[in-house]
């Protein structure tokens, strides 16, 4: 009896071990290739996965995508580069891409045959570049810019502002508390979507992420505060995130608002809300605004499979072609990373004009630090928060974060 | 266990013919046996808690970076990450928050939780339903009971703020003021750990024989002093229990914070669990990130020490 259990017990643990074995197991199919791409467009995903077929069709290759939720995709990257399991393509957040290179998990896109396109915009090279090899290319781009409420400015005899004085002034004349409406709305949040909307009054006003406590940076948070200070921005703002920030502009509760063009399909749903964009108010009228440069990468893990890679290499180059790099743009409200393409977009696509004027001029958050820039991005939001809830003043707030993420 | 020695006193008691080398040959297979029970649950421990811990440890000492995951290289930094950490000003922030967060938690959960568990006590109508609609926070899932909390008690727009706004209250800046924000976050915490308190608190009651009550009532000691030498003394067990685990488990909390605040306003609502998790999932600093969640896991071993201490003692008397 006893031993006869004892057996049984034995088989049950040998039989286990058996079915973990079988689970590794190599399959390879001959004829099409197989190319796999990871992206985080969950809402988008049919519109891409048609954009990726149409690439796959055009290079030869079937094409399997598999949709990440956004905040999980980099630590499903990570645990796909330690178990040797990358996609064949995969999109990386633009800032993301010099961190993941670093680790070696990328080849460099010249090795697999991808080469920039005519006149990309610079900051999209820049963003893909580490250490003088370029990892990724954005076919579509975006940033920031200042939407308004066209009814409410006419109203209040308000015309859309271009210098920072005009744009408190503005606000403070757009405000309304008895109807809980303000003037100006951004998201101050403590992530790097705050970093992020921060960055167009701290890089026109000359500020530095190598070293965020100088004057420079100061004048921009002292701006900002001053928004709040004033009753134009809403204290709120400190946890809202940048959709948030959108559903406050929708419900007519703020006049202005800092937010990109992938807010227009939720923008344009609204019936009855006339709204408008210009690039964010600089502090001088003779200036232009440096904006961050947004937008997705595509990017070639090494994988080892080095026929795969160059296949990946080619799938990539056609996503950077100019009649896909539309109609990706069109897919989410982006920009065509090539001027010239872009420039042809708009004229069908006028409301996203003010963002391809912007990101000519933007900058790659990663340009400067590569990837030590989440330490940087971590101190700005964190002297946002610092100095908007009035625990320090502009420039200690700086000086406090960056002593904090050194 | 009590099983497994009557049978090896079984087999020691009849022996068996066939001499020596069997009779070993049983011993072994005795002693075999004996292994192959615990076994599972020593592999248990092991793979799901010895490992972890371990590998914790091991990673709180290596500048363990993204690059790690794909080249598998982590350089040996010794306490590097640990003098970072503690060099932070912000971990004293934590620390404090951290504390806070948990004793403001542990008391009031505890202190309301005892006194629904000795209200259900009296049964009346409807006190079953009742106390099953007290387990509701229990039941959401987290992500959504901190999104609608986000949602109530958001300045402008929350519904916290219009009700007191009825009474001619000011918007108070529930979330976003610094001085509120933590006091917030251990409110909805709170009101998250009652059903836990209540529902083992009123098992604990359960147990209390109503005997002790009646003899106790003779001798006049009825309402608090009923409590006070009846009932405190008969639940001490599971009340130490229950704050033993409420403080474990308010310890790690991440997700209500983060859902909350996401440990704003300016570092305000920050503990040490949450900055763990921004050091290693936001910043990518997996090092510093393990070298403050090993502060945490010592910090729980204390309590968790203390509680077999406190329970080892109570078997002793």
């Amino acid at each position: 009896m006893k031993k006869s259990r004892l057996v049984v017990a034995m088989v049950s643990v040998a039989a286990m071990a058996l079915t973990l074995t079988a689970c590794s197991s190599g399959s390879s199919s001959g004829g099409k290739q197989t190319l796999t791409i990871e992206d985080y467009f969950t809402d988008t995903g049919k519109v891409y996965d048609a954009i990726y077929k149409q690439c796959g069709s055009q290079i030869g290759a079937t094409v399997k995508s598999n949709h990440v939720a956004g905040a999980s995709l980099i630590s499903k990257v990570l645990q796909q580069a330690s178990s040797k399991t990358l996609p064949d393509v995969l999109m990386l957040d633009n800032p993301d891409v010099q961190q993941i290179a670093a680790s070696g998990a990328l080849a460099p896109l010249k090795t697999v045959g991808v080469s920039v396109p005519k006149d990309y915009v610079p900051a999209v090279v820049k963003a893909g570049t580490y250490k003088g090899q370029l990892y990724g290319l954005a076919p579509a781009i975006n940033s920031i810019g200042l939407y308004y409420n066209v009814d409410m400015l006419k109203a209040a005899g308000v015309t859309p502002p271009t210098t920072w004085a005009e744009l408190k002034a503005a606000a403070l004349k757009l405000t309304d508390k008895s109807k809980g409406v303000y003037g100006f709305a951004m998201s101050n949040i403590n992530t790097y979507e705050g970093t992020w909307q921060f960055l167009p009054f701290f890089w026109t006003a000359g500020g530095d992420e190598k070293n965020i406590a100088t004057p420079d940076a100061a004048k921009a948070l002292q701006f900002v505060t001053d928004l709040q200070n004033d009753g134009s921005m809403s204290k709120s703002a400190l946890n809202w995130s940048q959709a948030d920030v959108n559903n406050q502009f929708v419900a007519g509760k703020a006049a202005m608002m800092v937010n990109g063009p992938w807010q227009l399909p939720a923008l344009n749903a609204k019936k009855g809300l006339h709204f408008a964009s210009v690039p964010i108010p600089t502090p001088s009228a003779d200036e232009k605004v440096v904006s961050p440069l947004g937008g997705e990468t595509f990017n070639v893990p090494r994988t080892g499979d080095k026929t795969k890679m160059a296949l990946a290499g080619k799938f990539v180059q056609c996503l950077n072609t100019p009649a896909i790099q539309k109609k990706m743009a069109g897919a989410v409200g982006d920009v065509p990373s090539s001027e010239k393409v872009a420039a042809s977009f708009v004229k069908s696509h006028d409301q996203i004009a003010s963002f391809a004027e912007v990101v000519k001029t933007a900058r790659a958050r990663t340009a400067e630090l590569g990837p030590d820039w989440p330490k940087a991005a971590t101190a700005i939001y964190t002297a946002v928060q610092l100095s908007l809830t009035g625990k320090a003043s502009p420039s200690a707030a700086l000086k406090q974060a960056q002593a904090q993420e050194k | 266990m009590t099983s497994l020695h009557v049978e090896a006193a079984e087999a020691r008691s009849r022996p068996r013919p066939g001499g020596g080398r069997s009779r070993s040959r049983n011993r072994t297979l005795h002693y075999l046996t004996r292994w192959l029970f615990v076994a599972p649950a020593i592999i248990f421990v092991l793979v799901f808690f010895g490992y972890p811990i371990v590998q914790n440890v091991v990673m709180s000492l290596q500048d363990y970076t993204t690059a790690t995951f794909y080249t598998g290289i982590a350089p040996w930094v010794g306490f590097e990450n640990y003098a970072k950490v503690f060099g932070n000003p912000l971990f004293w922030t934590t620390v404090i928050n951290t504390l806070l967060f948990t004793v403001g938690s542990i008391v009031f959960q505890f202190g309301i939780g005892m006194a629904l568990a000795l209200f259900f006590k009296r049964h009346f109508p409807l006190s079953g339903f009742l106390r099953s609609l007290l387990l509701l926070p229990w039941l959401l899932p987290l992500i959504a009971s901190a999104a609608v909390w986000k949602w109530i008690l958001d300045q402008g727009s929350g519904a916290l703020n219009q009700f007191l706004g009825l009474f001619g209250v000011q918007p108070v800046p529930w979330l976003v003021s610094p001085s509120l924000a933590l006091i917030a976050v251990i409110g909805v915490n709170i009101w998250l750990g009652i059903p836990f308190n209540t529902t083992i608190l009123y098992s604990g009651l359960q147990a209390v024989p109503g005997e002790l009550y009646e003899a106790a009532a003779l001798d006049g000691a009825v309402g608090w002093k009923a409590f006070w030498h009846i009932t405190w003394p008969s639940i001490r067990s599971v009340v130490s229990v229950v704050i033993v685990l409420g403080v474990v488990y308010t310890l790690k909390v991440v997700d209500i914070i983060l859902g909350l605040t996401g440990g704003g306003p300016a570092n305000s609502t920050q503990t040490l669990a949450t900055w763990a998790y921004q050091n290693s999932f936001v910043q990518f600093l997996f090092g510093q990130g393990a070298a403050i969640s090993n502060v945490l896991i010592a910090v729980s071993l204390v309590f968790s020490l203390a509680y077999l201490y406190m329970t080892r003692k109570e078997v002793d008397e």
